[in-house]
């Protein structure tokens, strides 16, 4: 019986999606300065990788943390079906009036679900651009 | 909203783990095949985690091209295929993976402007890595 220890743990899935970066206020040259070539209106794509970790207690008659079943069903609901295969600037409301980096997808992605667990906490939202570059978000500090 | 980012670089580099104030016998038992008299080499793999606000207009925490950039120039420029041993900050200090992350970080923390460098984690290789936050605990 481990009721009372904190558990943290981590799930990983996958989107694809397309981007650009843009300033509305600013001049398309200082867009391209500042931006380079993310700047492309066009757009370009990303394989992301997300973990999501959630930490709690477990649960002394399930053994679950969280039942990963309805994790699943959460992060399938609100960040796969709205993500996945889209052009965030144009499909995805929260990036309508701010650019969709990475920063802003792990912070969106954390509003999307804070909240929504059952019997366990958010801890943290890491997003990977690419295996080498990755954005952890741990909620307003 | 304080956000983390985490950029990977890659260099090579050679070393041999050996304290010259130790014997010969003491650097053989303490260091094992690491003080082969020749050194061996690492590619080594940097993660070097900055943090900050996001920028409300730009998306960004900073700015990857001013990141990359001082990385590319004080870090992997200096220590991309070197001998350590031969490095003047390796002249007292024995090159270990932890020496060499926590110079690391020393560097990026003193140099770089445009956001908290919040820690550094050095993968000697993939079975092996070394995080220094300058001495406060990292967060994970």
């Amino acid at each position: 019986m481990r009721n009372g220890n904190l558990v943290y743990l981590t799930r990983k899935c996958e989107f694809s999606a397309s981007h650009y970066y843009h300033v509305p206020e600013w001049s398309a040259e200082e867009n391209q300065k500042v931006f380079g070539k993310c700047a492309n209106q066009n757009g370009h794509g990303h394989n992301y990788t997300l973990e999501v970790t959630v930490k709690g207690s477990i649960d002394p008659e399930s053994g679950f943390v969280v039942d990963l079943k309805d994790l699943k069903e959460i992060l399938n609901r609100e960040v796969l079906d709205v993500m996945d295969h889209r052009f965030l600037n144009k499909e995805v409301s929260e990036f309508a009036g701010q650019n969709p980096t990475t920063e802003n997808i792990a912070i969106a992605i954390w509003q999307r679900l804070a909240g929504k667990l059952d019997g366990a906490r958010l801890h943290r939202v890491r997003l990977y651009e690419t295996p080498d570059l990755f954005v952890d978000f741990y909620g307003e500090e | 909203m304080k956000a983390y980012l985490t950029r990977r670089y890659w260099f090579a580099a050679s070393h041999r783990l050996h304290n010259d104030r130790l014997s010969d016998e003491i650097n053989r038992e303490t260091y094992g095949k690491c003080n082969n008299p020749h050194g061996h080499g690492h590619n080594y793999a940097l993660e070097v985690t900055v943090s900050g606000p996001v920028d409300r207009r730009t998306g960004m925490i900073c700015n990857l091209v001013d990141l990359d950039s001082f990385v590319q120039r004080e870090v992997i420029e200096r220590f991309d295929h070197v001998n350590l041993n031969c490095m003047g900050e390796f002249s007292n200090v024995v090159p270990t993976s932890e020496n060499l992350a926590a110079h690391i970080y020393d560097l990026l923390r003193s140099g770089f402007r445009h956001a908290h460098v919040e820690k550094v984690r050095l993968e000697e290789t993939s079975m092996n890595s070394f995080e220094y936050a300058g001495g406060a605990e990292a967060r994970h």
